[in-house]
């Protein structure tokens, strides 16, 4: 099965007749995605700004999908084994990321 | 296994989900639903990847994701809040890591990834986007490695400097784009390798001249480098979600980063060029102890405290270096008792980290509608009995709005001058770390309380009865 981007990117063009690069399909989802985080983030108060770092850290473990298909082969190689290291350190960043984040949103308390 | 395009779609909703786990730190309240917005989001991407045809090897992974997790929850549990900015540069040195590890697997076997060319070998869109991915991963890596040991107090916060060393990190550059470009040609391993041997070196050196108290700067930096990596590998993979993710986390740490800089009037470059905080702490050294201040016991800062009807506390990275937080939440509590209204200021660069205080304040139980920003709070310095300044310095300097020739000049400060009465708790003298001395020590509605943070809170305490 291919990666899901490229699909959509092939298929587009089909139907547009036309070969546009699916690396042009990435980087507009890319540029938009830039503006969504802009404006979210802008919106996030100062005082949460260290539970954002610890969670957009997690976040940027969503690079597991990556790893994950590089352990995806049943045949241990130098790919599969460099995958399943990479599995191991992202998943540490995205229990401790989450957790840690949970952790310290706790502590935020009104007056009583 | 599902199809293509239901493939397509979670990954879609677990974007989705991952937005709504940053939209929702707009508020404290709804930041908790927020965060499991994440997770649920984080779980998603995982089950789908996991039900993939090419993913087989399923003991394996989860014997590393076990390890893994294991070691973060442990982690998470454990870590002292003092100790937040450290630990977010060493998972951002993580996310580098992985990042690269990932790409040299995909480079070794591109065919699982399904970007392989017809003749097994990596189309040329597959390798640019590989390039980009390695270097601004192993740069992350090495850079959060070297800034980790510095806010840890593994290496020395102070800056290193030697000369031609920006000619060398150009140089350096230079020969790493070089390398890539001809990887990007040839396909070959050797400028490949190379590429990534002179980025995991540029990571250090980026980062070595940058003195400890730029730290909130360059960890935001790095919080961006570790997105725009996995928006890299995102591209490799032509998979959306991880663009999205990786540019949402890329923008973030590029609004922390320019906060922090515009809180400290300074440009991003001036930062990175490093240097700073270093030899400016020898000037102006010796007049300094030939002026006379007021210094005052901890009665004497009690009996102020005890006749105020307004007080607004300025904590700073003293406050955490003291782990003073603890007592100074039970002389507030005592305070509020007494009839006091007490706020506290925080600002922006306060801490090592974006909003590192106020996680501090909010770990001891002080609570989030006390605790404001700079621009909420500092026009009410004027009708303000007594300012407290515990453990910072540089951002109540009003040389930073008075005197153009100081290197703080146009910094923006907490008007403490203003308030009737102020009342600094600081071990000595010593100068902040831009080196600077504070006139603010000298004014005749200033009373020096020279002891530890947290000793002079209990001894505050203590007499306040």
């Amino acid at each position: 099965m291919n990666s899901t981007g490229v699909d959509i990117g092939q298929t587009v063009a089909q139907a547009h007749g036309a070969a546009v690069d699916p690396f042009v399909f990435s980087f507009t989802v890319f540029v938009l995605a830039v503006f969504v985080g802009y404006h979210v983030v802008w919106n996030v108060t100062p005082a949460l700004h260290t539970p954002l770092m610890s969670v957009t850290n997690a976040i940027s473990s969503i690079i597991i999908v990556g790893a994950l298909l590089a352990s995806g082969p049943q045949e241990l190689n130098l790919a599969t084994m460099l995958g399943l290291v990479a599995v191991g350190l992202v998943s540490v960043n995205i229990f401790g990321g989450f957790m840690v984040t949970q952790r310290m949103l706790a502590m935020f308390r009104k007056r009583k | 296994m599902l199809s293509a395009n239901l493939v397509a779609l979670c990954y879609l909703g677990a974007s989705v989900l991952l937005i709504l786990a940053l939209k929702g730190l707009s508020s404290p309240e709804s930041a908790r639903r927020g965060n499991l917005y994440g997770i649920a989001g984080m779980g998603l991407a995982i089950i789908v990847t996991l039900q993939l045809d090419v993913v087989q090897n399923y003991v394996w992974i989860v014997v590393a994701m076990a390890i893994g997790g294991l070691i973060g929850g442990v982690a998470a549990r454990k870590v002292p809040m003092t100790h937040m900015p450290q630990t977010v540069a060493f998972m951002h040195s993580l996310v580098g890591l992985a990042a690269v590890l990932i790409a040299i697997s995909a480079f070794y076997n591109p065919v699982s990834y399904g970007i392989a060319d017809a003749a097994g070998g990596l189309r040329l869109a597959s390798r640019i986007e590989l390039f980009l991915g390695t270097f601004i991963g192993a740069i992350t890596f090495t850079a959060s490695l070297i800034a980790f040991g510095k806010l840890q107090g593994l290496l020395s916060g102070r800056p290193l400097v030697f000369t031609g060393q920006h000619w060398l990190n150009l140089a350096l550059g230079v020969i790493m784009i070089g390398s890539g470009v001809v990887f990007c040609v040839t396909q070959g391993w050797l400028p490949f390798l190379l590429m990534l041997a002179i980025a995991l070196v540029l990571g250090v050196l980026l980062i070595v001249p940058i003195g400890g108290a730029d730290m909130p700067v360059i960890v935001s930096m790095l919080n961006s480098y570790s997105g725009w990596a996995a928006a890299g590998i995102g591209f490799t993979l032509g998979n959306n979600m991880l663009i999205i993710a990786g540019a949402l986390v890329g923008s973030s740490g590029a609004i922390l980063s320019y906060i922090m800089c515009k809180a400290m009037n300074r440009s991003l470059i001036n930062v990175l060029l490093g240097g700073f905080g270093g030899e400016a702490a020898a000037v102006g050294g010796p007049e300094r102890a030939d002026r006379p201040v007021k210094a005052g016991s901890a009665e004497d800062a009690a009996f102020l405290l005890k006749n105020a009807r307004r007080v607004i506390i300025v904590p700073g990275y003293g406050l955490a270096v003291a782990r003073a937080q603890h007592a100074l939440k039970e002389l507030v509590d005592r305070l509020t008792e007494l009839g006091v209204e007490v706020r506290f200021a925080i600002h922006p660069v306060a801490g090592r980290m974006p909003g590192h205080m106020n996680v501090l304040l909010a770990e001891a139980d002080v609570p989030y509608d006390i605790v404001h920003e700079m621009d909420e709070i500092n026009a009410e310095f004027a009708d303000t009995d007594v300012a407290v300044v515990i453990g910072a310095n540089d951002v109540t300097n009003p040389a930073a709005k008075n005197d153009p020739n100081s290197p703080i000049y146009g910094m923006p400060v907490l008007d403490v001058a203003k308030a009737q009465h102020v009342i600094f708790i600081k071990r000595s003298l010593s100068p902040g770390y831009a080196g600077l001395d504070n006139e603010l020590f000298y004014m005749d509605k200033t009373m020096m309380v020279f002891d530890d943070a947290k000793k002079a809170c209990e001894a505050i305490l203590q007499s306040l009865g």
